[in-house]
């Protein structure tokens, strides 16, 4: 059995749902290939009725922050306020609001 | 002031985007009556008898072998794969159903007769409380699973078959039957990619995924002439052969005396068990 991989790659899912506007992501599995991958993704996170599109990618191909950039990267954004755009008075006319 | 905040436990679930308007639908189904609101008249010119028998044939097929791929319920070598052959397992029951349903609607004849006042809908008479010698499925779906190369075999070949067989049903002129058809399509279209795919990759893989996968098969293709002859079929099992470069088996085909093996005596007696000792239980 040598040259075979021990475990399958595993693979981040994401799925659109009917009225969705984006992928979200719905969770994680194990695929020996991506297209195996896509056919998991069906089979485990689609069986009731969540989905019309699906995106997997390779786990190791996500980089991700590291909890210890935590406050560098997001405490800065915490006192301001002002960047939420709430500070207008809306006309009653303007609809969706 | 205003300023927007996230609402607490406003996305504690994944899933809550993504349903919608949907979410009562895995909670709301109707298990009653497959055919609730459907005219089950049988139209002119058609036999109701061979109708029903042939729904019967149909069903059963899908019914024994669903409650094979069902016994892969956390054996599978796979989480992913047992989850895979459970979904194939429960397409296949609701064609059971439907066709059941249909049988009996054409012919009540064919449902078995239970004590007076029994709450067992007909559907449920045909699958619980015949014997083997009533079913009238064919013996490729009976056989116990084998391995996981054996199963990915069968459910290859059985839903290569039935796929170009109801491609062509749902032409029927029976609208129910059409129906019926028309919807498993869809299901066994997935069902053979499905295989198909774990065909190609078992061949690929090592030494023993393919030895496992050519022995499977050739106990498949020994059962193959009892789905039938089918230049559609035939033409579909040859191109995955060939792209997964096995060669089709050099096997003589297996005749089964009586209709069934010893098999699916032993599959009913357990499938059954429950229901024949609460005959006039409600489920």
């Amino acid at each position: 059995m040598t040259g075979v991989r021990a475990e399958w790659p595993l693979y981040e899912v994401f799925v659109r749902g009917k009225r969705g506007l984006n992928h979200v992501h719905v969770g994680s599995l194990h695929a020996p290939d991506d297209q195996m991958a896509v056919r998991h993704a069906r089979d485990v996170y689609t069986r009731r009725n969540e989905g019309v599109s699906i995106w997997v990618v390779r786990s190791d191909a996500i980089t991700a922050s590291s909890p210890d950039e935590k406050d560098p990267l997001f405490a800065p954004s915490g006192d301001k306020v002002y960047r939420h755009p709430t500070f207008y008075d809306i006309p009653h006319d303007v609809p969706h609001m | 002031m205003t300023i927007h905040t996230h609402q607490p436990g406003e996305h504690e679930s994944a899933y809550d985007g993504l349903l919608v308007n949907d979410a009562h639908w895995a909670f709301g189904t109707d298990f009653e009556d497959p055919l609730a609101g459907v005219d089950t008249t049988v139209p002119d010119g058609i036999d109701a008898a061979e109708l029903a028998s042939y729904c019967l044939a149909l069903g059963d097929d899908a019914l024994v072998l669903s409650h094979r791929l069902s016994e892969w319920c956390s054996r599978a070598p796979d989480l992913e794969e047992d989850i895979a052959l459970a979904n194939i397992a429960l397409d296949l029951l609701g064609q059971a159903r439907l066709l059941l349903a249909r049988a009996a609607a054409a012919d009540p004849s064919v449902v078995p007769t239970l004590p007076e006042g029994s709450p067992v809908p007909p559907e449920d008479a045909l699958a619980f409380f015949r014997d083997d010698r009533a079913f009238r499925n064919v013996p490729l779906v009976e056989l116990p699973n084998g391995d996981f190369a054996e199963t990915v075999c069968r459910v290859l070949v059985f839903a290569t078959h039935r796929l170009a067989l109801f491609e062509r049903l749902a032409a029927h002129p029976d609208a129910v039957l059409s129906a019926v058809a028309a919807k498993g399509v869809k299901e066994l279209t997935y069902h053979r990619d499905f295989a198909g795919r774990w065909f190609v990759v078992l061949a690929g893989g090592t030494e023993e995924s393919r030895r496992r996968l050519e022995a499977g098969l050739a106990r498949v293709w020994a059962h193959r002439h009892e789905l039938g002859v089918d230049a559609e079929a035939d033409g579909v099992l040859a191109h995955v052969l060939a792209t997964a470069g096995v060669a089709e088996p050099d096997v003589r085909p297996v005749v089964t005396d009586g209709g069934h093996t010893e098999h699916l005596g032993r599959m009913l007696a357990e499938m059954q068990s429950v229901a024949r000792a609460h005959p006039r239980g409600l489920w």
